[in-house]
């Protein structure tokens, strides 16, 4: 009999579950079924450059609607499934139709977390996740109008910068003592304040969103240390919460994530996560972690996609994210702790440098701006566990590659 | 119509038709090219879109920028031909160009 598998979720990760079954040869049957009304398309851009207006709504999709007929991968858009029945393998959608599985790739994602504070609903407050987020949110985005975000992440600081580029008037409130404080070492914290505040954003570390006024639409935000401001447009970027109710009511393990192994297997012998929604343990981080980035959605994506094949191969890609703000391109690899050695590499004055973090001698993270070349063989150095000499890499007229 | 001629890792030759005001990475994805990862999606961030381009045709192309000669010099598999197919904007212009995909890095 052929195997069905079903993946729930056509994110990045569901397709690249699928893609990667196919390219393997995977004989079975596969089906993918996901809740947003689109084929999977490429998130990154809409905080970039759908907003500014670069990149339309037809150039997002990850592959052509052929690819999923020629990879005979049934779609399911615009459903959502609302009951795991682990033990007749059978899901409940939201259509009430059923669908019996042999395997199953919880690839359901994050949504974007949200505040309860009066106003929260007006017109003009919006988050950032979906197409339809950032369509509504490019439509509001008139040059001379008044944009409050809440949240320094990178959603934050990009739609900031994209709002900057259309004339719009931008306040970023921080909670925070500086901004991408979870994911970024100090130094690139003031690095980007500097530049958002010279590009005219105002922005308030230590400050959160109180509350929203308006008549039906927002006209007013209070922060939390009694200010008020204008705004015509509220957009709360404070982050994302996994997709794990459905685990968690089929009684999967779970913990702010779905639990998994390094084969990305869950707690059910025929069910494995990948993606944003899925806990992992990994040796960057030193334990288990979740990643909310493009490369973990593919990387992780595979190694479920190899489990599945019976050819499980452990997760052990180095994590990287990449920002694009104004003309500054931040890569990031490996992830930084508040412990570690952070040494400069070049002149932040001249915008093209590189931020390394030595973790007992070796290479553990690197943050680069406009300075790419650093970027791969860092990523090597890195995943070798290489040792650098403080003083030889803190000079950039030596290539990184040379320490291979 | 404007035609891409690619060549695959394992050598196979195909003939592809370009779609003016996408990039070579955008059409040769659509195409079902799956050696072409385009992990970043076009933003010059990843390099899994490194074509080598024919060396007689590298004139045709409008000068690499530095982002991009940064991230694509310091792959694995880096020639004076080495470009990021991303950060090729297709025409009618480049109507035969010739791109072979890199391995691997």
């Amino acid at each position: 009999m052929t195997e069905k598998l079903i993946i729930i979720g056509a994110g990045q990760a569901g397709l690249q579950v699928a893609a990667t079954l196919r390219q393997k040869d995977y004989t079975g049957k596969i089906l993918m079924i996901g809740d947003e009304a689109h084929l999977p398309y490429e998130r990154p851009p809409l905080s970039k450059g759908f907003l500014k207006g670069l990149v339309p709504a037809e150039r997002l999709s990850l592959k052509p609607a052929a690819f999923y007929q020629d990879k005979a991968i049934d779609c399911l858009t615009g459903v959502a499934v609302t009951r795991i029945d682990r033990r007749q393998k059978r899901l409940r959608l939201s259509d009430h139709s059923e669908q019996t599985y042999e395997k199953l790739v919880l690839a359901t994602g994050s949504r974007a977390r949200t505040l309860d504070i009066p106003g929260i609903g007006l017109a003009g407050v919006q988050s950032l996740r979906t197409l339809e987020d950032a369509a509504a949110i490019a439509e509001s985005l008139r040059p001379g109008q008044r944009l409050v975000i809440a949240g320094g992440g990178y959603i934050g600081l990009e739609v900031a910068a994209a709002a900057r580029s259309l004339g719009i008037d931008v306040t970023l409130l921080e909670i925070a003592d500086r901004v991408m404080q979870r994911t970024a070492t100090p130094h690139l914290s003031e690095f980007f304040q500097k530049e958002h505040a010279s590009q005219g954003v105002d922005i308030r570390l230590n400050t959160g969103i109180a509350s929203i006024e308006g008549k039906g639409r927002v006209e007013r935000v209070f922060c939390s240390d009694g200010a008020s401001l204008a705004a015509d447009t509220v957009i709360i970027g404070i982050g994302v919460i996994p997709n794990q109710t459905l685990a968690e009511d089929a009684g999967l393990a779970v913990n702010d994530g779905v639990l998994v192994d390094e084969f990305a297997a869950t707690s059910d012998p025929y069910i494995y996560a990948a993606g944003d929604c899925a806990r992992h343990p990994n040796a960057c981080f030193g334990g288990l972690v979740r990643l909310e980035s493009v490369q973990n959605a593919v990387d992780q994506a595979k190694c479920a996609a190899f489990s599945i094949l019976g050819t499980p191969q452990p997760y052990r890609e180095i994590p990287w994210f990449w920002s694009d703000q104004y003309d500054l391109k931040l890569q990031i690899a490996g992830l930084w702790r508040q412990d570690d050695q952070v040494i400069v590499r070049g002149d932040p004055a001249t915008r093209k440098f590189s931020l390394l973090c030595l973790r007992n001698g070796a290479l553990a993270a690197i943050s680069t701006i406009n300075n790419l070349q650093d970027f791969l063989p860092a990523k090597k150095l890195i995943a070798a566990g290489a040792c650098l000499d403080t003083a030889a890499a803190s000079d950039p007229a030596i290539p990184l590659k040379t320490f291979l | 119509m404007a035609k891409i001629i690619v060549t695959t890792r394992t050598g196979e030759i195909s003939e592809v038709t370009g779609k003016p005001g996408y990039s070579v990475m955008e059409i040769l994805r659509d195409n079902g090219f799956d050696e072409i990862a385009a992990i970043c999606g076009g933003s010059c961030s990843c390099a899994t879109c490194h074509v080598y381009v024919d060396r007689d045709q590298l004139d045709r192309l409008a000068a690499q920028s530095e982002d991009e000669y940064d991230l694509v010099s310091s792959t694995d598999h880096h020639k004076p031909e080495s470009r990021l197919s991303c950060q090729i904007d297709f025409s009618e212009a480049l109507d035969g160009l010739r791109v072979t995909i890199a391995p691997e890095d």
